[in-house]
């Protein structure tokens, strides 16, 4: 475990030094702030998806459920371009930052504690009911999207869509440091409780019987992950896949059930992997692509693997 | 002392147990048998509330079950059912540690390490408490969990039919072990039995409920009769007197 720690701790590094210094020509003063940004971002957002994925699979006892297939990320996509359709491409880019990020996270916020609990209920349902409602609601989501898409102005549309897709590299200064304190927040209240999310991994039953207040514990845990995947998705756009991907590989480098080892190493992996996948995009690919489209193309092949395994038992 | 005052509980305008009041006692092994849909299992979850009740109380020295605080219920009163979840990647120790959850949080005291140990002992897993639960087989596992809900240590152990996943020797195995804790231990041990033998080799008292009411309510000299399985259940049944035990045969 600690060997764990320790190599992807060092990777983390490797990885941040790569992004900071591959390709700098001459103008340190010019790369260094900006791509210490970029670097900032990765590491925060790629911390808050992986807690909150762990969370939410443990409140939801499924390794393959995320918030992001749960019709997270087109509840985001129905908020952002209702917002923007509402107000018009003019008042939504004069807007300052910091109040659209607020309007954006505050709706997501209580949108999204709405779909949770409306999906999810206490977590007893059952992995097919609890899927179906996900898949209902998101088709529902992007129907509405799509429908404004359609009859929208079309000077906002192009303001809309420099908001839907996940980018790393062109965030607020300002807006990164408000993100960067409500997730640390958020992070460090899931690392409070996971002796408590140990103990929900025992299911309602088990939990109840060992003493723990089962329904206090799951809205503290769905508050806590809709607050993580509201303000990271605010911050850079969905990384669908991203979640799903951190959580698992989390598991098995742990090897065990305890949430502050799972939380910790999750974290971790999904620093290396924006990071890494960051430097990759920037050098290698020459920027043609988006880094949430290269997590989406690994992720969803593990997706749909797991799928088919889980299928076959 | 448990004290269950009218208990009602319906599913969709259906009666599944009917205003049932029950005194449960501090001591000894108390089994709960009657046929399926008899509103057995859900008693038990109401008195361990994982169910809430439509109207009754429920009482445990001087406790009530569905307002107190769900830890300090806990330290009294432990449950364990047929379909718990088990947690991914938990070894045998791990999970029996969480039965130490309502006495310490999850920060593990030595008298903690002490309780998990000695009820790993007990349910024979001293030598298994690595291995990964998902490794183990039906039965054994069912004695982890058994194992968790002791190491809880706590003055009353409720179990819906502990007996289900086990085989023969081993269902035999836990019988004794529940016996043996009761006669040692001084706990209260209330099941949910499908195997009226076991009930009348094991126990003190044996309650028989039908239709969501207790219909019978006695020691297995009382219970265990033809007559009495018989209105239970609705079929006939034959007593045998083996070596001192009550036996009922309904094969034929």
């Amino acid at each position: 475990m600690r060997r764990v720690v320790l190599a992807l701790t060092l990777a983390t590094l490797g990885a941040a030094a790569l992004l900071l210094t591959w390709g700098v020509d001459g103008h340190w003063d010019f790369a260094l702030p900006r791509r210490l940004e970029t670097l900032a971002a990765l590491v925060i957002v790629g911390a808050a998806v992986a807690v909150a994925t762990v969370v939410f699979q443990t409140v939801t006892a499924s390794r393959i459920l995320t918030p992001s297939i749960m019709g997270f990320d087109s509840l985001y996509v129905l908020v952002a371009t209702l917002i923007v359709w509402s107000t018009g491409a003019a008042t939504a880019l004069a807007m300052p930052p910091l109040a659209l990020f607020a309007l954006n996270t505050g709706v997501m916020l209580g949108a999204s504690l709405l779909l949770f609990r409306a999906v999810i209920g206490d977590g007893t349902r059952g992995l097919y009911t609890t899927v179906l409602a996900g898949v209902i609601a998101g088709t529902l989501f992007s129907s509405i999207s799509g429908f404004l898409f359609r009859v929208m102005d079309p000077n906002a549309f192009d303001v809309l869509m420099a908001d839907l897709f996940a980018s790393f590299t062109s965030i607020d200064t300002t807006l990164l440091a408000v993100g960067a304190v409500v997730l640390t927040a958020a992070v460090a209240g899931a690392f409070a409780m996971a002796r408590r999310l140990d103990v929900l991994a025992l299911g309602r039953d088990g939990a109840i019987g060992v003493g723990l207040d089962h329904r206090r514990t799951v809205m503290l845990a769905m508050a806590l992950v809709a607050v993580l995947v509201s303000v990271s998705t605010a911050l850079v756009g969905p990384v669908t896949f991203l979640g799903l991907l951190v959580a698992n590989l989390a598991y098995r480098l742990t090897g065990t059930h305890r949430h502050g080892a799972n939380l910790l190493v999750a974290m971790l992996v999904a620093a290396v992997a924006l990071v890494l996948g960051q430097a990759l995009l920037q050098h290698v690919l020459a920027f043609n692509g988006t880094l949430g489209s290269l997590i989406s193309l690994v992720g969803g092949v593990v997706f749909i693997a797991m799928l088919i395994k889980e299928s076959r038992r | 002392m448990i004290t269950l005052d009218s208990l009602t509980k319906s599913y969709d305008d259906h009666l599944v147990v009917d205003g049932v009041s029950l005194e449960l006692p501090s001591a000894g092994v108390t089994s709960i048998i009657g046929p399926n849909g008899a509103g057995k299992s859900t008693l038990l979850s109401m008195v361990s509330r994982l169910l809430g009740v439509d109207a009754g109380t429920v009482d445990l020295d001087g406790l009530d079950v569905h307002r107190a605080p769900s830890r300090e219920v806990a330290r009294r009163l432990a449950i364990l059912r047929q379909d718990s979840h088990t947690p991914a990647r938990i070894t045998v120790r791990e999970l029996v540690e969480l039965g130490r959850h309502p006495h310490s949080k999850g920060r593990l005291t030595p008298a903690c390490h002490a309780a998990v140990d000695a009820a790993l002992a007990r349910c024979d897993l001293a030598d298994l408490d690595r291995r990964g639960l998902h490794e183990l087989s039906g039965g054994q596992r069912q004695r982890a969990y058994v194992a968790m809900v002791l190491a809880q240590d706590t003055r009353y152990l409720l179990l819906d039919e502990p007996l289900n996943s086990l085989d023969l020797v081993h269902a035999t195995a836990l019988m004794q072990l529940l016996r043996t804790l009761s006669d040692e231990h001084g706990t209260s041990v209330v099941l949910v039995l499908h195997d009226i033998n076991y009930a009348s080799v094991h126990s003190d008292r044996i309650i028989a409920m039908r239709d969501g009411r207790v219909v019978r309510d006695g020691t297995p000299e009382e219970v265990i009769t033809e007559e009495a399985l018989s209105d239970v259940y609705g079929a006939p049944f034959r007593v045998h007197h083996l070596d001192g035990d009550r036996i009922a045969a309904y094969y034929r």
